[in-house]
């Protein structure tokens, strides 16, 4: 059987390279990829918790069901805004939409 | 640890993972980076299979894979524009180089000491796909976080329409 840990350590692994790729990204269609992994890693994190210490239990899988359905929400709402700030401004890069800094 | 199918099945799906989540982060061409996206989500559906959530693997590939990377790659040839040859990270990518090591090192040191070597409780009890369901929709356990993610999903929908409107 697999320990915890190296389930836990990989989700680490993921939402660590999903940190630096939405601090680091200049596109921000990149930037929502990463945030996507991260929340990726949240759900392993999740299903391997559930797993590991409450099988009977059912509320780590609907966590996890309900992770997916925000997940999905979030995605739609932010690519849509990136599509519409394209059509105004002609461009992705997150640090050309600049309008609200001081 | 011995080579046991499991154990091996857990590698590819981890090394599948991974360097998919690797791709994502330094490809400078963005489709490379949507396919990336694709082969790491189906590394974590195996790992769901792994762990004995079906359902879940099912959802992931249905959700993740088929609709959120098709609408991301929509949305990467929406806004393509004629690049020269353009930088894919900015300036601050060591300082955020930095945070993610440390992150992981944080998560890494926690998770090495406290978990150690731990095996699974239980068996997952028969039916639990069927169990599942009922829970979703019976009003002792989860009826009104599965309302309220209903009517989540209909304001996303309605505002992304609005949003992405001409």
């Amino acid at each position: 059987m697999i320990p915890l840990n190296l389930y836990l350590l990989v989700a680490a692994a993921l939402f660590a390279m999903g940190v630096y790729g939405v601090l680091a990204r200049r596109n921000a269609v990149a930037i929502l990829m990463s945030i996507e992994l991260m929340l990726n890693a949240v759900n392993l994190n999740l299903v391997s918790f559930w797993r590991y210490r409450a099988p009977d239990a059912l509320s780590g899988q609907t966590f996890a069901v309900f992770v997916f359905a925000v997940a999905a929400a979030e995605a739609a709402v932010g690519l849509a805004l990136i599509i519409s700030i394209y059509r105004s401004r002609e461009t992705v890069v997150a640090e050309d939409v600049n309008m609200l800094k001081w | 640890m011995q080579i046991t199918p499991v154990t091996v099945t857990f590698a590819i799906m981890s090394i599948f993972a991974l360097g998919g989540g690797l791709g994502v982060v330094v490809n400078r061409n963005l489709v490379h980076a949507a396919l990336f996206l694709v082969l790491s989500l189906f590394g974590i559906a195996g790992l769901f299979i792994l762990l004995e959530a079906p359902f879940l693997a099912a959802v992931q590939i249905l959700v993740y894979v088929g609709a959120i990377s098709v609408l991301i790659t929509i949305t990467i040839m929406v806004t393509r524009r004629i690049m020269g040859i353009r930088e894919s990270v900015n300036r601050q990518w060591p300082v955020a180089a930095v945070v993610a090591v440390l992150a992981f090192a944080t998560l890494g040191f926690v998770i090495v000491s406290q978990f150690a070597g731990e095996t699974p409780v239980s068996d997952v009890p028969p039916e639990s796909v069927a169990q599942l369901g009922a829970q979703l929709v019976s009003s002792q356990a989860f009826l009104l976080p599965f309302e309220l993610a209903s009517v989540l999903l209909l304001a996303a929908l309605i505002g992304a329409i609005v949003v992405a409107r001409d």
